[in-house]
């Protein structure tokens, strides 16, 4: 991990001289055996995947693990649990809807896409700096309990206004622009559609966690007042980082509606917000890998549950049970997620490495 | 920046009409109905070295508290080299040049030495929400270099802090006060757990600082106290009843009755 976190794709030594072939060479040394390997299944994986898997087990996976690191982002460099990121990312759902084409001809706009895409991200970032406005002002539970209450009233208020966001029923028909003549809804291109978007954020992240904004984020979680004694304003830092996660929830968002080729105020109540902070418990909120293991799990637990409940004999729309009990067996045994229990018995398989020295093999 | 650059500025600052580098005018600072400092006077010359003594409670990190804005003084003014910064966020005053070292380190246990003092070289300069990462050959890269040889930290670079020993993360955190181009250092008991030979290597770090660099350190361990300050204040009960120079301090009776005899070493 350490070798990956220090792979820097914009790290051109000009005193160094080296060859650009060299360089890329030595990048791609360094880039660790697994993450080729989950490259290559993901890149492939519309070969043996059917349209179901790919665009209902990995093409929701991949949003909602977008929006879980966007929430990792905050939660897990700075330290700020906000419950308000699905509701984020269902204000850029409902702007593409409004702003660009839908079923609701008396509301939507119908802008061009290169034009209601980015305006969506812009006003949900906005929107997200607001609520960071407010909630940074509050540390560890009071954060929650401010940015769940902006998460009701966002539903509530969805819900309750008919002029813009068209109440109860919300918007059908949201899809994506026919560009370069695909039907980006067609399960293999929605696949790699969306594998790009959430390679593109994790990367961004990984990156990011490194620059001096991460790392001062990082610092303001650790020690805000020290920052504060070093020159940073810590208040504009948090800030700041809830404009950066909200970009990545928007894009979520916006292909959320996109597959379900609708937004309505059900997409942000509050089942889902809760999901998104189990999805990235569950994963692991210390690193940026941990959202998508947390998301794939929900959506194949959320998937094939009732099946499986169904097959012992109970009502399939007990599937939040299963759920529920995942969850509390996770942070039980591993309260830093599936990657903690993971890399606990990473650790443990390094220590067997040599029993003589206690210095393991695999590092 | 380099430390003769510093100290060119340090000699411009010198001769640029400020007459203090921090003066402080009836400073209060109250804790419901507990008086933790009263009516501090204080003014310290641009460069000067000044220790600042006392017993437990003293008000002596209460003081260095209102210095650096952590809390707002219920009244009276602090200028920072003649500009009132009295109700300025800390962030403000260490942009203008002030820095400050913790009794207690607080340092980030989960990045490395050179993130450590990376940040603080980056938080007193611009970029501070740059989203590239740095690159070694940057101005910044390299100054953080320098100061963790300066501190002689260079070995442990990139060793987490968290794994440090306690001197080397005192060491530390003297270097993060040395970042950018301080002008005015609080040291809040550098010495505070050093052995000895770690308290020599500390005395040499304070003396051989730039000379434009002025200093107030709270120190309970007199030897390096008096070695590194030019003029002492007293502070007893959150005021400030003596001031002077080391010699005469270190033989004053009521010094000796309130602060060394007091029988609780």
């Amino acid at each position: 991990m350490m070798a990956v976190s220090e792979l820097n794709p914009g790290n051109r030594n000009p005193s160094g001289q080296r060859s650009l072939s060299a360089l890329i060479g030595d990048l791609l040394e360094r880039i660790p055996a697994a993450w080729w390997v989950v490259g290559i299944i993901l890149l492939f994986m519309p070969v043996v995947a059917n349209d179901f898997v790919l665009f209902q087990i990995f093409g929701w996976g991949f949003i909602l693990g977008m929006v879980a690191l966007s929430l990792m982002f905050l939660g897990g460099y700075g330290g700020m649990v906000s419950l308000a990121q699905m509701s984020v990312a269902a204000l850029a759902g409902y702007m593409v809807a409004i702003l660009g084409p839908s079923g609701v001809t008396a509301i939507s706009l119908n802008w061009p896409w290169w034009l209601y895409i980015p305006v969506a991200i812009i006003i949900a970032s906005i929107f997200a700096t607001l609520v960071g406005a407010l909630a940074v002002r509050t540390e560890g539970i009071y954060t929650i309990m401010i940015t769940l209450a902006i998460a009701a009233a966002f539903f509530y208020f969805t819900r309750q206004n008919y002029t813009i966001f068209n109440g109860y029923t919300g918007f059908a028909n949201v899809v994506p622009p026919e560009l370069f003549g695909v039907n980006w809804r067609a399960s293999v291109p929605f696949y790699y559609l969306s594998l790009g978007c959430a390679a593109i954020s994790f990367f961004v992240v990984l990156y990011v966690s490194r620059s001096p904004f991460g790392l001062a984020l990082q610092g303001v979680r650790d020690n805000p007042r020290r920052m504060a004694a070093l020159g940073f304003n810590v208040f504009a830092h948090r800030v700041f980082s809830y404009t950066f996660a909200a970009v990545i929830a928007s894009v979520a968002g916006i292909l959320l509606a996109w597959q379900n080729a609708m937004i309505s105020p059900g997409s942000a109540g509050l089942p889902a917000v809760i999901d998104i902070l189990v999805i990235a418990i569950v994963g692991g909120i210390k690193r940026p890998i941990g959202p998508f293991i947390g998301a794939l799990i929900y959506v194949v637990l959320r998937t094939f549950s009732p099946d499986i409940l169904l097959a012992l004999n109970l009502p399939g729309d007990r599937f939040k049970l299963l759920i529920g009990l995942g969850f509390l067996a996770v942070v039980y045994w591993s309260p830093d997620g599936v990657l903690g229990l993971w890399e606990r018995w990473q650790d443990r398989r390094a220590k067997r490495g040599n029993p003589l020295t206690g210095q393991g093999g695999s590092q | 920046m380099s430390l003769s650059d510093q100290r060119q500025i340090g000699d411009l600052l010198h001769t640029a009409g400020t007459d203090y580098a921090l003066e402080l005018r009836g400073v209060t600072r109250m804790f419901g109905a507990l008086a933790a400092m009263t009516d501090v006077t204080l003014s310290v010359k641009p460069g000067e070295r000044r220790a600042v003594l006392g017993s437990n409670g003293a008000g002596k990190t209460t003081l260095f508290n209102c210095v650096t804005g952590d809390f707002l003084p219920t009244s009276g003014t602090i200028r920072l080299f003649g500009e009132d910064v009295t109700r300025f966020p800390p962030h403000e005053r260490i942009r203008r040049g002030l820095r400050r070292t913790y009794q207690i380190s607080l340092l980030f246990g989960g990045l490395s030495v050179i993130d450590n003092v990376y940040l603080a070289c980056r938080g007193v300069s611009r970029g501070r929400f740059s989203m590239i990462r740095p690159r070694r050959s940057d101005a910044l890269m390299q100054s953080a270099y320098e100061l963790t040889d300066a501190v002689h930290l260079g070995d442990v670079r990139d060793t987490l802090v968290a794994e440090l020993s306690y001197g080397q993360q005192r060491q530390l955190e003297i270097a993060l006060a040395l970042a950018g181009a301080p002008r005015f250092i609080l040291f809040d008991e550098p010495a505070a757990g050093l052995s000895p030979t770690e308290r020599r290597d500390l005395v040499t770090i304070l003396t051989s600082l730039p000379r434009h660099i002025g200093y107030i350190i709270i120190e309970h361990d007199m030897d390096v106290a008096l070695r590194v300050a030019e003029s002492v204040s007293m502070m007893h009960n959150g005021r400030i009843f003596k001031e002077g120079l080391p010699s005469e301090i270190e033989n004053d009776p009521e010094v000796q009755e309130l602060y060394l005899g007091g029988g609780h070493a």
